[in-house]
């Protein structure tokens, strides 16, 4: 399988994704309605579809807007030829190699090693490498990292990872409308008796799990598209023991990307964050340990 | 009409159809090979132009090293003569190796190596170096593709009719990155 395979895979599943999510918010939506509504369907419809304009709302935003915020929060500067010949090179090399235009490159003041990529398309797409990485790294790690970047931007991850944002709103946002419709408008249907009961005991369960859920699942998603990225990485550079050593140093090192934020981590190639349990639990990587093994065994 | 002429009919619209189809398809993977030999083209030519300039600023501090000067030139001009594939990534090598002893020379010249234009030269072209293994990694990867493409079947039959014809890696000596097993989940 090569990564224009690797694309194609991508694009079916954030379809499969869409499926899933639509389903779960269907779902919700039938409960929530046969809670509130008592059969007027027309009020949970009004719901759900101002739900779901403030989600798009919010995901175009951010799509539009992501990669100027991501680029900006992270303190990002453009990278010259002076200074960074190498660095330059090295993403011209693998834009070749990935047949895409080269994107536009950035230099993170940050003494961490780390790295992202942004940007809706190929065309628009952006990549930052951290001070501390160009200095660490050597010629053959830096591209093994700018490699794994890359492929994020040649498999549209940015694409999917905003469609994923946008049903996981839609779901917090619903749940969110019930349970404060519940204190506010709570009174009316006080005659339904013991079924009613159970469904409102439901409907609150559902209403405090489903975000949870729905984040969960953008976290096993977000985790997918790293290991997806090393390994299309690998078929770029034709070298995935440099991405194995490039990580290797990033565990050694192990300071935390101070340019980085609970908002932003996501886009990092290694988690910017420091570990613990609870950062584990909802990281947005997979364990280092794991990428090196999986890496060493191509 | 009776059903045996309905079948006729739509079996020669599921030909002509396939035919199209698979036409289209070669010619997509023959362009894009197309557009993967002018990448390695226009690195091949940005080192061709780098050459002379990193031959007079060694030069300034190497003087008597003719021989690499002359061995770097002449690979040079045959490297701008080479015509065909075979010739060009023949050409190719020969221009790295001298380029190798180049370098390797300037190593006994620390004056040299601190010079600021040497530094950028020596990093442009070990960075045009390595996008020329790149472009030629594209470059065959793209040729395998359409190879398989038009020797498959039922494909090979469309590629056969039209005379579609295999295309060439561009192959070299030296030892080739080794390829890697990658597996998806």
């Amino acid at each position: 399988m090569n990564a224009f395979d690797e694309a194609a895979i991508n694009k079916w599943k954030s379809y499969l994704l869409i499926f899933l999510f639509a389903a779960i918010i269907i779902f919700l939506g039938y409960i929530f309605g046969l809670i509130y509504g008592q059969g007027n369907s027309d009020i949970i419809i009004f719901f759900m579809v101002i739900a779901f304009i403030i989600a798009v709302i919010m995901a175009l935003v951010s799509y539009y807007l992501g990669d100027k915020a991501a680029l900006s929060i992270s303190g990002a500067y453009e990278a010259n030829r002076k200074d960074h010949a190498h660095y330059i090179n090295c993403v011209e090399g693998l834009a070749i190699a990935a047949q895409m235009p080269v994107p536009k490159i950035y230099v993170i003041p940050d003494q961490a090693i780390n790295a992202f990529a942004t940007g809706r398309n190929p065309k628009l797409a952006s990549i930052a490498v951290t001070e501390g990485a160009l200095k660490k790294l050597n010629r053959t790690e830096l591209e093994g990292v700018v490699a794994h970047e890359m492929s994020h931007i040649k498999n549209y991850d940015m694409r999917l990872m905003t469609m994923v944002v946008i049903l996981v709103g839609l779901i917090a946002l619903l749940s969110d409308f019930f349970l404060r419709g519940l204190i506010f408008g709570g009174g009316r249907n006080r005659e339904g008796g013991e079924g009613n009961v159970i469904f409102l005991l439901i409907g609150i369960v559902l209403a405090i799990l489903a975000p949870i859920i729905a984040q969960l699942i953008q976290l096993v998603v977000s985790r997918k598209r790293e290991y997806a990225a090393d390994a299309t990485g690998a078929v770029l550079s034709r070298n995935p023991e440099a991405l194995a050593n490039a990580l290797k140093k990033i565990k050694k090192d192990d300071l935390e990307t101070k340019h980085a934020n609970k908002a932003t981590a996501h886009m990092y190639f290694s988690n910017p964050l420091k570990a613990g349990f609870w950062n584990n639990m909802f990281s947005t990587h997979p364990p280092i340990d794991e990428r090196i093994k999986r890496l060493e065994a191509m | 009409m009776d059903i045996v002429a309905w079948i006729i009919i739509i079996v020669l619209v599921v030909i002509l159809l396939f035919l199209m189809l698979s036409y289209n398809r070669f010619i997509v993977l023959k362009n894009r090979i197309d557009n993967a030999w002018a990448q390695i083209d226009v690195q091949l030519k940005r080192r061709y132009d780098l050459i002379p300039n990193l031959i007079e600023t060694v030069k300034g501090y190497a003087k008597h090293e003719k021989k690499v000067f002359t061995e770097v030139t002449a690979a040079r001009t045959a490297m701008m003569s080479a015509t065909t594939l075979g010739d060009k990534a023949k050409a190719n090598n020969k221009l790295s190796e001298t380029l190798k002893s180049l370098f390797a020379v300037a190593e006994n010249y620390p004056k040299l190596r601190a010079n600021e234009n040497f530094m950028m030269l020596q990093e442009e072209l070990s960075g045009t170096e390595s996008k020329i293994a790149y472009a030629r990694q594209a470059y065959n990867d793209d040729v395998l593709s359409y190879n398989n493409s038009i020797q498959m079947f039922p494909g090979s039959i469309v590629a056969g009719m039209f005379a579609f014809a295999k295309k060439d890696f561009f192959n070299t000596d030296e030892a080739e990155r080794a390829p890697v097993k990658v597996k998806f989940d």
